[in-house]
């Protein structure tokens, strides 16, 4: 196959991996946000978070395979990204840090102290990453100061950096973007819980789910409009975006008649639609440097050279099916609504006192 | 302090802790496996019982691994964004494909594995384990032949053009004997770390008079696996030593602090001084045994070792595109120490596992004070040796990133500010200091709890009868 093709297609392969990461990480994510104010009591926190329970570390996978994927496929679009947004990706990692730890650890003490400090622990460490990576997305696709480096180390002079800083990040339409994200998310969230769950569960996450999701309708379609200044492509991301907002609507009109397992379809395909809009919009660029259109990496410019490309296609494309049946197959095991009366007693009860000591 | 400096010890801090998880769950996720298989097999109560003790240990330790392992993989990008351009077109690709066939397998069949008691039949839930232990070992065999790349680089030739590093043979960088022996190596110093926790927690069960029967088979199961690991790295390490001798004669030498090229080369085993090469240090050595370990030979021309200066003359010569007073030569101290801590470490856990054995003969009970508070110090052994072993590879193939390719003063990050690398560096540190906190009281209560008293003998399948039942396990 022709670099280019190959180039094209990590291009779209690397697009299918973040959607597969704001789909499936998008919800827990967003129940992650919900919990201290969907969570009225402990049966209620308990129920939301054991409705992701058992996926969400292989959701979170999806972020690490689309970075991995990034750094051999575009290796130079990997390195001037992660090394231009540093502190920005360290606080995403802060984020993911805290909420890993805490699904673990939460139900491991028996103090309410100890699990309220978690329930924040999960809902902060959710935030930072459904905001910051959304801002990212947005500097991404807009434009960031780009240029080549003044030569200095031996063989790499000449390398496009990134040469801004954190408030440079921090551009309104960035963040409008960021709050796209973080809402959408929300909304995800709320309507995963509407069809996880039954009882009065399914009733709070139902009035969320709608209220949140007209917030985040306007979020995105305000994201996804200003995107079309930026967009290269404006035949195809303008009925891309127009085509995202009406699969919103119809999600959360699904909501509202309690078809919990199409809303989810929908606001999923929303998401997956919106994902297609910023990259359709981005095509061929990788990041557009706002300095002068002649720094911007392009697919072609940041790529990996055909071999690797060959090898890498050839892994991802028997993988990844592999991995979508089998993480599919988890949701059907997991697939029953969970309600507060099946959630058993903590079984971290006070350690009993060990018994005589013999030897003592 | 420099980016460069900030960044070198913000690397070295992350990955020395997230390599405090990774050897304990690579083993125990085994030896969780053994116990549900013979419980399985044998209906035994008392191997359902160590299945969910040790698997709880299992996951508490697991949970750490994961999220400090997410903080590596952004970190190439982050501060050594010039290394990552230039190995990206080989490097990248097995780190992709860690994490496409092995963090996924890993995450999700563990996830069925600790929800799905009720949910799936019996022999399939045990599977479930199989699959994420397997999926464990991937992930180590991908990132140690990434690794080894920066070791032993091959596979690859640099694009004169745009003095980029570009990937020929995808074959030779998973397949290479450096990758392999490094992954035979590991994983057998992981079972010995995993096998010394469990027969070390088993020995403080038995000595707090805690359900000895359950922790006596499990101390002995422990043992047995110290030692068995305890030769399978020796094997391993003598092979890697052996191949290291041609791939990174500096490393060797930097190890013995071996200053002038030898015949029948002496291992010391014990020095003082501060190892500069000015004087003779050595108090304890062993004639001939470097050469031994190093060449297979004790003697004759064939037994020779270089040494420090004139590896440093030689690479000089060899490499005239850097500055002339270029160092080559790691910082010694760290090489020499590191290596005797991994090997010394590592085989006292062997002969506490001999003693153990030995306590525990013939269904005897071991009770005394004095073997408890041991086992309760010498588990802890391996793990540090583990590191140590890390950490003398690592400083070793310094000032190269990647050996005889980069060094790694050059792989840094060319725009990063030292007040942004501060701010992460404090941020982690902190952040991992709080969280070594907790785990550590957690796996000290979770101990304390002991085994579940009376597991549910049989929790699987019978999910879909009551359809309001309450879940066999929450969090
Ligand atoms: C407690 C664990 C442990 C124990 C008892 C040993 N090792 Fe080890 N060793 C490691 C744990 C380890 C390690 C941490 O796992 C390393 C770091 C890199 C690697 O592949 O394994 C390592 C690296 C390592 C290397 C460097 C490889 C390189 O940089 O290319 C050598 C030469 C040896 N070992 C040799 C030995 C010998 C001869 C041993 C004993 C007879 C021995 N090791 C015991
Ligand atoms: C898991 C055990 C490991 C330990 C304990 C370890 C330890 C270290 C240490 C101490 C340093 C700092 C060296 C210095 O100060 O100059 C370092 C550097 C580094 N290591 Fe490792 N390492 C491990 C595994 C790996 C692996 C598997 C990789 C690659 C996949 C890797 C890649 C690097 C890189 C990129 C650097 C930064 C450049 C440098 O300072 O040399 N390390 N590591
Ligand atoms: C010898 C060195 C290493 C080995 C053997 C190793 C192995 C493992 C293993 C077994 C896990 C599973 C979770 C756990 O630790 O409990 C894990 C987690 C992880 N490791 Fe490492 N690792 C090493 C170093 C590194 C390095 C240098 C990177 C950077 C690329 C890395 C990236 C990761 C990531 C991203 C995870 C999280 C995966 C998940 O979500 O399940 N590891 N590693």
């Amino acid at each position: 196959m022709d670099l280019d093709v190959l180039q094209t297609i990590w291009f779209i392969l690397i697009a299918v991996l973040w959607t597969g990461y704001f789909v499936l990480d998008g919800f827990d994510l967003g129940v992650g946000m919900l919990l201290p104010f969907l969570g009225k009591d402990e049966a209620k926190k308990r129920v939301m978070i054991n409705t992701i329970g058992p996926v969400w570390d292989g959701n979170e996978v999806w972020l690490l395979t689309a970075g991995g994927a990034t750094f051999a496929a575009f290796p130079l679009w990997y390195a001037t990204m992660f090394s231009g947004f540093y502190l920005a990706l360290f606080l995403v990692l802060v984020g993911l840090i805290l909420r890993g730890v805490a699904f673990e650890y939460r139900g491991k003490g028996h103090t309410d102290a100890w699990r309220r400090r978690w329930d924040w622990a999960i809902a902060i460490g959710s935030a930072l990453p459904a905001l910051l990576l959304g801002v990212a997305f947005g500097n991404v696709v807009s434009g960031t100061p780009i240029e080549p480096l003044a030569g200095s180390a031996p063989d790499l002079a000449g390398q496009l950096n990134f040469t801004g800083n954190l408030f440079t990040l921090l551009n309104p339409f960035s963040i409008v973007v960021g709050l796209m994200t973080l809402t959408v998310f929300l909304t995800h969230g709320a309507i995963f819980l509407a069809l996880k769950t039954k009882g009065d569960m399914h009733a709070v996450a139902k009035s969320a789910a709608i209220k949140l999701g007209i917030v985040a309708a306007v979020m995105a379609v305000a994201a996804l409009l200003w995107f079309q200044a930026y967009s290269g492509h404006v035949a195809v991301t303008l009925p891309l975006a127009l085509i995202a907002a009406v699969a919103w609507l119809v999600a959360l009109f699904l909501v509202l008649k309690d078809r919990d397992g199409w809303a989810f379809f929908f606001s999923a395909v929303t998401i997956g639609l919106a994902v297609a809009t910023l990259f359709a919009g981005l095509f061929p660029n990788v990041m557009v440097s706002s300095t002068d259109a002649a720094y911007n990496l392009t697919i072609h410019n940041a790529s990996s050279q055909h071999y690797t490309l060959t090898v890498m296609t050839i892994v991802a494309l028997v993988m990844t099916p592999i991995v979508l049946l089998y993480q599919g197959w988890t949701y059907w095991v997991f697939r029953k609504r969970i309600s507060t009366s099946m959630i058993p007693p903590q079984v971290s009860a006070p350690a009993p006192e060990p018994m005589a000591n013999a030897a003592g | 302090m420099s980016a460069l400096s900030l960044s070198q010890w913000q690397f070295a801090i992350t990955t020395v802790y997230h390599f405090l998880f990774v050897p304990l769950t690579l083993g125990t996720v085994w030896l969780v496996v053994g116990f549900q298989t013979a419980w399985y097999r044998t209906g035994n109560v008392k191997y359902l019982k160590l299945t969910k003790f040790f698997g709880k240990l299992f996951l508490i330790n697991f949970a750490m691994g994961v999220v400090t392992g997410i903080v590596q993989e952004f970190q190439f990008g982050m501060n050594w964004s010039q290394y990552s351009r230039f190995v990206g077109d080989v490097f990248g690709a097995p780190l992709a494909m860690e994490a496409l066939l092995a963090f996924f397998l890993e995450s999700t069949f563990l996830g069925l594995w600790i929800f799905g008691w009720d949910k799936l039949p019996k022999r399939l839930h045990l599977s479930m384990i199989y699959l994420a232990a397997f999926g464990s070992m991937v992930s180590a065999y991908f990132i140690l032949a990434a690794n080894a790349f920066m070791q032993h680089p091959v596979g690859f030739e640099v694009d004169p053009e745009t003095g980029r590093a570009v990937l020929n043979n995808i074959g030779e960088v998973l397949f290479q004997n450096t990758a392999m022996i490094a992954f035979f190596h590991t994983l057998a110093a992981s079972f010995l770390v995993s096998g010394a926790g469990v027969a070390g927690v088993s020995a403080w069960m038995m000595f707090k008079n805690r359900q000895v029967d359950v922790f006596r088979a499990s101390a002995k199961t422990g043992a047995w696996v110290v030692l068995i690991s305890a030769v399978l790295v020796s094997i391993s390490g003598d092979m890697d030593m052996k191949i290291m001798v041609q791939q990174q004669p500096m490393k060797v030498a930097a190890a013995e602090a071996l200053y002038t090229t030898q015949e029948n080369a002496p291992f010391s085993v014990l020095s003082v001084g501060d190892l500069s090469g000015d004087q003779a240090t050595n108090i304890i050595e062993i004639p001939g045994l470097l050469s031994w370990l190093a060449t297979g030979t004790w003697d004759g021309p064939d037994s020779t070792v270089q040494g420090i200066n004139d590896l440093q003359a030689e690479y000089a010569q060899k490499y005239p595109q850097y500055a002339a007073e270029t160092n080559f030569t790691p910082y010694v101290p760290i090489t020499y120490w590191g290596f005797r801590l991994m090997i010394g470490l590592g085989m006292l856990a062997a002969l506490y596992a001999l003693w153990a054995l030995f306590a525990l003969r013939g269904g005897r009970v071991p009770r005394s004070r004095f073997f408890a508070f041991s086992s309760a110090v010498i588990v802890l052994f391996p793990l540090v040796g583990i590191s140590a072993g890390w950490i003398f590879t690592e400083i070793g193939r310094q000032p190269w990133v990647v050996f005889g390719q980069q060094l790694t003063a050059d792989g840094v990050s060319p725009l990063l500010s030292s007040a942004q690398v501060w701010i992460s560096m404090i941020g982690f540190t902190l952040l991992y200091l709080v969280l070594a906190i907790i785990e550590v009281k957690l796996i000290l209560k979770a101990v304390k709890a002991g085994a579940p008293e009376d597991p549910v003998l049989d929790p699987h399948g019978d999910a879909e009868k009551a359809a309001d039942k309450q879940l066999y396990f929450a969090y």
